[in-house]
């Protein structure tokens, strides 16, 4: 879309560096004139929360590489040696692993606003399985992040997750041993998973990058799903004022996030991970990280398990095929009061298998699992496609400007 | 370009077909290495076996060895675990195997300790057969390590061992 204004350079140097490298007008374009629809609410402002979240990552991330050992007889201690001797090191390790639970909440929030608001539909859906994307990288980075504390759960859930390549027919044990560098979770996987963990959020922001190009093609979304028709009318360019309430939005995030850093550091961790790795015993109770309980409760809710895997698998990559399993031609569920319900049925669906994830996989708990694990597939196989032939909908308006009641010749404040 | 209509190659084709097969092996070869590093090193390759005394054992006790960086359990099974694990019908089992075909001496049982669903160690003496327990998914195993419910697909290995003397063995 183009913007509310062009970006005309007014230094000397500006205008020399534009004719040789037009970066400015590009940002300018992007960041500045972008137009984004009037009607947005504080959903939309999770993609820069996210963008806050994963430069966050990155540099506390940085900064603790540059204190920690990955080496199995001394990793340990070296998380402990941050946490005790560095200075601010406490701060900067609390804020790193809790910065990735808030990225998680970040991102959960966002995916469950795109679903609600329709937002994979045409055009969007390369935007859409971009995205999924990126939500795969943050999984792999989370669990290899997990991983180099070297505590009791770092070591079960490498040995857990590694081994759920030992299901693949025939190969399985060989990738498993190459994937670990030996014949069990040691030195060799806990160095190479340093390695890849501080490679993979710059895969990340390389994919991010593509996510906002392809935003930026088809512009953005908004709750009443239907495309700007008229952008001077219907849209504000982004400088100002999705920049000042994506800060909004932002402040009240990193409220929580100080909360969870400050007053409650180890809230979402697991006391076991104060255990040193022991490849001899492994805890009573192993859980994940909670961003990945309801794959873990899924993974868990199948007696077999080359089809546990596959169906953990399946949960995940669904997602990334949501524009051709939810056939309605309405994009936005504020027109549509039977996926309304189905969505938050699914919302439940997802939360409560989050829950069962922690729980012991055996009686009433495993049953239910089952339930809604089945749940949670048939609302992309058969709820929305179903829904899509059969769900009476209600009048979309006609352009953003009718939704908000504006008379086609009211005065808009433009910048 | 007389001979565009041609079907027939001209050297220049051959020279870019030879070309660019030299530059796949070159790739290839390049790639090899790459991957290959990940693989087990020399290090862990060279495996030393482990020796056990197993005359300190009383009976009914489990005792566990590192082997490979995996725990061995080593169990010295009462007369009634014996009689348990030899009088289960074949067909009543997920992955059918007579308890002789898993024991050298049918008061020992070696095992590696690994749960063949996704590698946790089972604890002993626990679970419906009282043989082991997966804490993790739930998988009970029977006094011959025997799978007998819950997500595992199979029966805990056992490795290749010796009896060196009555007192002795050796894994690996």
């Amino acid at each position: 879309m183009t913007g509310h204004s062009t970006y005309t350079p007014k230094s000397g140097f500006a205008r020399w560096l534009e004719r040789r490298l037009p970066i400015l007008g590009f940002i300018h374009e992007s960041f500045v004139a972008y137009p984004v629809p009037k009607n947005l609410n504080y959903l939309w402002t999770f993609g820069a929360i996210l963008s806050f979240m994963l430069v966050a990552q990155i540099v506390t991330g940085i900064v603790l590489a540059m204190h920690y050992t990955p080496e199995t007889t001394l990793a340990f201690d070296s998380i402990e040696h941050i946490m005790r001797d560095v200075n601010w090191g406490w701060a900067l390790r609390y804020a790193h692993a809790n910065g990735a639970s808030m990225f998680f909440l970040a991102v959960y929030i966002h995916i469950f606003r795109g679903m609600y608001y329709g937002s994979y539909k045409e055009p969007r859906e390369v935007l859409w399985i971009l995205g999924v994307v990126i939500f795969m990288l943050m999984m792999a980075t989370g669990f290899l992040g997990y991983v180099l504390p070297w505590g009791q759960m770092s070591f079960w859930a490498a040995t857990v997750i590694t081994n759920l390549f030992t299901a693949i027919p025939y190969v399985g044990n060989s990738i498993t041993t190459w994937l670990l560098g030996g014949y069990s979770v040691d030195n060799a996987t806990l160095n190479r998973f340093f390695a890849l963990h501080y490679l993979l959020p710059f895969v990340i922001v390389a994919i991010v990058g593509l996510h906002v190009w392809a935003l930026h093609v088809t512009g953005q979304n908004n709750p009443t799903g239907v495309e700007v028709k008229d952008v001077k009318k219907e849209t504000v360019p982004f400088t100002p004022y999705a920049t000042l309430k994506d800060a909004v939005g932002l402040v009240i995030f990193v409220a929580l996030f100080a909360w969870l850093t400050f007053f409650v550091p180890n809230y979402t961790g697991h006391p076991d991970n104060y255990i040193e790795a022991n490849p001899l015993v492994t805890p009573p109770h192993i859980v994940p990280e909670w961003y990945f309980l309801p794959f873990y409760a899924i993974l868990r809710a199948i007696p077999n398990k080359l089809v546990g895997v596959i169906a953990l698998f399946a949960s995940i990559f669904i997602v990334a095929a949501l524009p051709w399993l939810d056939t309605s031609k309405v994009r936005s569920g504020v027109y549509r009061p039977a996926f309304k319900k189905f969505f938050w049925v699914f919302v439940f669906v997802s939360v409560g298998l989050g829950y069962l994830g922690a729980q012991p996989a055996e009686g009433v708990y495993l049953i239910v699992a089952r339930i809604l694990m089945a749940y949670y597939f048939l609302h992309f196989l058969v709820v929305l496609p179903l829904l899509g032939k059969y769900e009476k909908t209600l009048p979309e308006p006609r352009s953003i400007a009718a939704s908000l009641g504006q008379a086609a010749t009211e005065e808009k404040p433009h910048a | 370009m007389s001979n565009a209509t041609k079907a027939e190659p001209s050297r220049r084709d051959i020279l870019f077909l030879a070309t660019g097969a030299a530059a796949g092996v070159a790739a290839g070869a390049a790639v090899w290495p790459l991957i290959a590093q990940m693989n087990p090193d020399a290090s862990t390759l060279a495996l030393a076996s482990t020796e056990l005394d197993i005359a300190a054992i009383p009976e009914g006790q489990i005792v566990t060895v590192k082997w490979r960086g995996k725990p061995v359990f080593v169990r010295h099974r009462t007369k009634q675990e014996i009689e348990a694990a030899q009088n289960v019908p074949l067909a009543e089992l997920p992955d059918p195997q007579a308890d002789s075909a898993r024991v050298k001496k049918p008061e020992w049982l070696v095992v590696v300790g690994v749960c063949t669903h996704l590698g946790c160690i089972p604890t002993g003496h626990e679970g419906e057969f009282h043989g082991w327990f997966c804490p993790c998914h739930g998988s009970t195993y029977d006094t011959s390590g025997r799978i007998r419910s819950g997500p595992a697909p199979s029966n805990l290995e056992v490795p290749d061992y010796a009896f060196l003397s009555d007192t002795k063995i050796k894994i690996g």
